[in-house]
């Protein structure tokens, strides 16, 4: 809402010096964002001058008037000498004050002057129309000023045309509808300057009757969408009336378009009072009206041409020929008010439902100024105050004549009182605040405070009985109060105090090992990425996904619908764009969420007034899908880098697979647990793929991408990839203590040869159950193929160290070991001792 | 090895000679100054100290002497014995010395030449930042709750005081998860009747408020829990929106909490993070699930364009409304809750202007805030 400061000051006595700062301070301070305040004049850049017509001459041959004019703009341009400008309009004559722009000055909307030949003749400057400075809609031709305003050529003409003023705009929260009005913005600045402030919602009105002959057959069916409904007719108005000039200004400040004196008074009292009202064309109202909800499929050709569907739900006002009106959103075409034709206007004030206003409001996509401040709450008192504020703007101005009776349905609820121990407000806000301070802060937003305690009882606080006023609808509850009175006694007076929290447990032991994870990888080379978690069904597809996944309604891309059932498609994207980017040797890693969808069907219902029973509360969280922590890596390019040590090496298959065992080791699985094996999965290579297991358990894979997956994600060939599901590896227990032995170790080579086919980690594990405890390490050291050792074979060589707790091994124990070991392999594998 | 004389014989003792000793001792120390490396000196002394030097030879006739004069003869044979093993062992000493010195000096290699044989990694600055919140509310006690990310719309909306009819649960602001009709239909889902969203019952959480009423319903009072997580709202990625962003956020139940309280946390957490004369400055503000409630801004010295006040986050003592809902007496018990944005916080804190990067995963943009965000 956009407004001037000289509006508020008919209402709140503020400082005579105010600054454009203390006035941002205050609202701020009351809770009132403050998107700008415009120093007017400011809007209109370089010289804005009063001038006199000197001389008028017609120039002929152009399709529409033109004139070229002299003015004295006095000193302003700085010689005295008459200026020369060419203009369109034709609304002045010689003699005439005018305020005129001059070159190089800037008109609101960056709208530059300059000295420029035009229609042949050099025109130097502008003569302003009240458009073009901004302060009206009228265009109808220049501003010509108040020959007895004392404006003498050569003065600034910005106060002559009103730019003088301080425009506010302000976004009060939404539930503050009361804000929404100059009359709410002046109390609450009055509370900040703590100045006099004059109520125009108090104004004294005549009073309404539902008796005798109404302006107009009225009838309220349903009385839940619609508690109140004044009218008042005024006939005779001069078709062509317009707003006066004030009023104009202020209505294009707020932003509102001025359409004429009758519709632009209802708006102008809107923004003053915070009452939308409406006005009709009643010579074109047929019969009665009747306030009703709508039919299911009844049509409405609103204001602005739109032919609408109603809801069973929106509210209407009708006449004979069916709804007229959509209520407290928008007017309807057949009754609406034609400039320079109707002269019998219908005023309408009523009070809507806030919530029928707000679903109708959105349900037809019309966010209207006026559902803006039904949605928020409006002042049921106001009816008749406001029409009576326009009937009279509308004599005044219009020369109508008003109906003697005033039309007043009302259908008031009472107010609800509040029960507020006044120790509350102390209670939350952390120090005293008296009895007698809450009163009075409350009294000053316009409440009635009975104290409702015996005198002089002061053991645990009064208990104040506290009537809001009927522009504040969203006092409800002790709480609202406690926040009204710390808002008006400023926040800055809440102290700095540190609770102090019961000793906590730290960090669980799967948010530790998710941190743990997340540095090892960084710490490997690894750089973390947090791509977004929306897939479509074509890359899941194209990972060897099911597209059964969690699919939402309103995705940003129709492409991307669904949500991620596996971390690689946003790594894989991540990565493309690095070496796009020209960011070679690449290595990601993500932690995140996966979404596994739940045949769980929808949610229960559940109320708000109670705590869900324990039942309802597992039953709704049981149809929340699966959303188990995964961690993931794709890497392409050089692991090791090159340099003058010599060649790198390309990141393979085996930095996959290897990381995957890092992470688990990081995760806390103890070494024996984890185990690897030859996998054949989508996204993966089939021969270049592993299963890592966990206790014999699945919970990822990792190994180069298949060539099919590079090629649709476009990423380099041999990009490799890890996808663990985290939540599936089990937190670690205790770690047993090792027992270290330091009795000296053997130290063997050990070198088989065994079939290809064979796996690597099969012949290990027969070597270790070969050796038995004795067995400390096991590394393998080299893998060879080649004619020494035939075709179809393979000789894997070990580095074994041999130690035994209690004693030092002799050699014959260290080679009788081995000797197990391979008579071991020998019969599982058919291995044979390499060299024999 | 001495043979054994009875008889003496002068010219046979002559090497007990203090003048052939001191010769000898002479000789050695001169021939061992001489050397100018190990090698050298180790083959010398086989020369002076060895079987056949003068020394040894001395000592052999020792026994041919009378055994008066044999005991002086000893002395001083090994005196000069001592003498030249001294200067032997000194000059080693020192060519070894040497020897070492040389052996450095040959040794010594460009160290300017380039050591990364392995490209660096990095965390998110997002995730550290988040990590380094998370520790300093660990440190004062709190516990770090979490949550889902595809939410019940009671825990995101209704349990925290927000009507049926707030925009904010529109298809306009808020992710909803499609029925299991629309997407069999292939339709785009439109709300029910009354009812905004799809009728899922399912969001992608639009803040991380809905951990609150998670919390308050898992746990027991005294409650101290922050939240940081991923949270989702409608709007187009640009430089200052993003689709997935990442909140913050306090609770604390417990009896006896006040507005106090809750101030002396915001500006302990702002001193933490900006510095020790940050503070934070209240505006009152509304939200539905907090009343009263405030917008906090936080006083930040090392703001790129110079000390400021910046918009950091709401707050507020946490509705009745929320409080029953979630099974805590509102009577009994008071609570605050603060949240802010992680990614405008970095953005801010560290003069970030776009937040498309933190979504690109650009490797230069993570590695640059390393290990840990500072």
């Amino acid at each position: 809402m956009r407004v001037s400061v000289s509006w508020l000051r008919e209402y709140v006595d503020l400082p005579a010096d105010l600054t454009a700062e203390q006035l941002e301070d205050a609202l701020t301070n009351l809770g009132i964002e403050v998107e700008s305040i415009v120093d007017q004049g400011a809007t209109v850049q370089g010289t804005l001058a009063v001038g006199r017509v000197l001389t008028i001459e017609e120039l002929k041959g152009f399709k529409k008037p033109i004139r070229f004019c002299t003015v004295d703009v006095g000193k302003a341009n700085g010689t005295g000498d008459p200026q020369e400008i060419v203009c369109g309009a034709t609304n002045f004559v010689e003699g005439d004050l005018v305020a005129v722009i001059l070159p190089g000055g800037v008109l609101p909307g960056g709208f530059e002057i300059g000295a420029r030949k035009t229609y042949g003749r050099m025109s130097n400057g502008m003569i302003c129309s009240a458009r073009e400075l901004g302060v009206s809609d009228d265009h109808s031709g220049i501003l010509v000023l108040d020959p007895e305003s004392g404006a003498q050529p050569g003065e600034d003409a910005r106060p002559y045309v009103g730019l003088n003023d301080i425009i506010v705009h302000v976004e009060p929260t939404p539930d503050r509808g009361y804000q929404m009005s100059v009359r709410g913005l002046a109390r609450e600045l009055a509370h900040a300057f703590d100045v006099p402030f004059t109520d125009p919602g108090l104004a004294k009105a005549p009073k309404g009757s539902t008796r005798g002959k109404p302006p107009w057959p009225v009838t309220v069916v349903d009385q839940v969408g619609c508690d109140r409904f004044a009218a008042r007719l005024v006939t005779g108005l001069d078709p062509n009336a317009q707003s006066p000039e004030w009023m104009q200004r202020r209505l294009v400040t707020a932003g509102i378009r001025t359409l004429g004196l009758a519709i632009d008074v209802t708006n102008y009292i809107m923004l003053e009072l915070g009452q939308p009202m409406h006005a009709f064309d009643a010579k074109r109202i047929k019969g009665g009206l009747v306030v009703r909800r709508a039919t299911a499929g009844e049509v409405l050709v609103t204001l602005d041409g739109v032919r609408r569907r109603l809801s069973e739900e929106d509210m209407v006002i009708c006449d004979d020929t069916g709804p007229i009106s959509l209520a407290a959103v928008m007017g309807g075409e057949t009754s609406e008010i034609i400039p320079g034709t109707t002269t019998d206007v219908l005023l309408e004030a009523a009070h809507w439902d806030p919530t029928m206003v707000s679903r109708t409001a959105r349900r037809h996509n019309l966010f209207s100024e006026a559902a803006k401040r039904w949605e928020r709450g409006v002042d049921r008192e106001l009816a008749l105050v406001a029409i009576e504020r326009a009937v009279r703007i509308l004599v005044e101005y219009g020369g109508g004549t008003p109906s003697k009776q005033i039309l007043d349905l009302n259908y008031p609820t009472p107010i609800p009182s509040i029960t507020l121990n006044s120790e509350e407000v102390s209670r939350l806000v952390g120090i005293p605040y008296p009895t007698s301070l809450v009163a009075e802060l409350l009294t000053k937003v316009g409440c009635t405070v009975t104290n409702e305690s015996p005198e002089g009882s002061q053991e645990g606080g009064a208990i104040l009985t506290v009537t809001p006023p009927s522009w504040r609808p969203d006092l409800l509850r002790p709480a609202d109060l406690v926040e009204e009175v710390v808002r008006l006694d400023g926040y800055t007076k809440v102290p700095s105090a540190l609770p102090i929290a019961p000793p906590g447990a730290g960090l669980t032991a799967a948010q530790r090992r998710r941190r743990s994870v997340g540095r090892a990888l960084a710490e490997m080379g690894y750089v973390e990425v947090l791509p977004p978690p929306f897939v479509s069904a074509d890359s899941l597809r194209k990972l060897g996904r099911s597209t059964d996944a969690v699919r939402l309604a309103n995705p940003l891309s129709d492409e991307e619908p669904y949500m991620r059932t596996t971390l690689l498609p946003g790594l894989l994207a991540t990565l493309r764009r690095n070496i796009g980017r020209g960011n070679r040797d690449v290595a990601l890693y993500e932690l995140g969420l996966v979404f596994l969808p739940t045949d769980a069907g929808p949610p229960p219902v559940l109320d708000v007034s109670r705590r869900p029973t324990d039942e309802e509360w597992e039953q709704a969280k049981a149809a929340v899908p699966a959303q188990p922590w995964h961690v993931a890596t794709v890497a392409a390019g050089e692991w090791e880098r090159s340099g003058w040590w010599g060649p790198g090496r390309a990141y393979d298959w085996a930095d996959a697979i290897q990381t995957g065992r890092e992470v688990l080791l990081v995760a806390g699985v103890r070494p024996e647990s984890i185990s690897v094996t030859a996998a054949d999965t989508m996204p993966w290579h089939p021969g270049r793929c592993a299963a890592l297991r966990v206790d014999g358990i699945v919970v990822g894979h990792a190994g180069e991408l298949h060539p099919a997956v590079c090629a649709e994600f476009t990423v380099p060939k041999r990009t490799c990839a890890l996808e663990l599901d985290l939540s599936a590896v089990p937190l670690p227990g205790l770690t047993p203590a090792p027992k270290l032995s330091n009795f000296p170790a053997a130290l063997i080579d050990v070198a088989l040869v065994v079939p290809s086919e064979v796996p690597a980690v099969d012949v290990e594990r027969s070597i270790v159950d070969g050796i038995g405890p004795l067995l400390e390490s096991i590394r393998l050291f080299d893998v060879y193929t080649g004619a020494q050792v035939g075709e179809g074979r393979k000789s894997l060589a070990y580095k074994l160290v041999l130690r035994a707790p209690d004693r030092t091994l002799t050699a014959e124990e260290a080679v009788a070991a081995r000797d197990a070991a391979v008579a071991l392999a020998a019969q599982r594998h058919g291995a044979v001792l390499r060299g024999t | 090895m001495s043979r054994r004389s009875d008889t003496y014989d002068p010219k046979q003792v002559a090497l007990l000679d203090q003048a052939s000793l001191d010769e000898a001792v002479a000789a050695a120390q001169k021939a061992f100054a001489a050397v100018s490396d190990v090698d050298g000196l180790i083959a010398l002394r086989h020369q002076h100290l060895g079987d056949r030097a003068p020394v040894s030879l001395a000592r052999r006739e020792i026994g041919a002497l009378p055994p008066q004069a044999r005991a002086d003869a000893g002395k001083r044979v090994n005196e000069a014995r001592a003498a030249i093993q001294q200067a032997y062992d000194a000059r080693l000493a020192v060519l070894e010395e040497d020897r070492a010195r040389r052996v450095l000096v040959e040794e010594a290699v460009d160290v300017t030449l380039p050591g990364d044989r392995r490209p660096r990694g990095a965390r998110h600055p997002i995730t550290t930042l988040m990590e380094r919140i998370a520790d300093l509310f660990v440190g004062m006690g709190y516990e770090v709750a979490e949550g889902p990310e595809v939410e019940l719309e009671w825990a995101n909306f209704d349990a925290l005081n927000i009507p049926p009819d707030h925009p904010s649960r529109g298809l306009m602001d808020t992710f909803w998860v499609a029925t299991a009709q629309t997407f069999a239909n292939g339709l785009v889902a439109t709300a029910p009747e009354n009812q905004l969203g799809t009728g899922s019952g399912l969001v992608l959480r639009t803040h991380t408020s809905p951990v609150q009423a998670r919390t308050m319903l898992e746990r027991q009072p005294p409650i101290y829990v922050v939240v940081p997580g991923r949270v989702y709202r409608t709007d187009e990625l640009d430089a200052t929106h993003s689709p997935v962003f990442h909140q913050v956020e306090g609770l604390v139940v417990d009896k006896g909490i006040t507005m106090a309280h809750l101030r002396g946390t915001l500006d302990h957490f702002a001193r933490a993070m900006f510095g020790e004369n940050a503070r934070t400055r209240w505006r009152p503000h509304y939200f539905p699930f907090t009343e009263p409630s405030a917008e906090f801004d936080v006083w930040f010295e090392a703001h790129r364009d110079g000390p400021r006040w910046v918009e950091w986050g709401g707050c507020g003592m946490v509705d009745p409304n929320v409080l029953r809902a979630c099974g805590v007496d509102p009577t009994v018990y008071s609570a605050f809750a603060f949240g802010m944005g992680i990614d405008r916080t970095l953005m801010f804190r560290n003069g970030l202007s776009d937040m498309r990067e933190f979504i690109e995963g650009d490797v230069r943009f993570t590695r640059a805030f390393g290990m840990e965000v500072a």
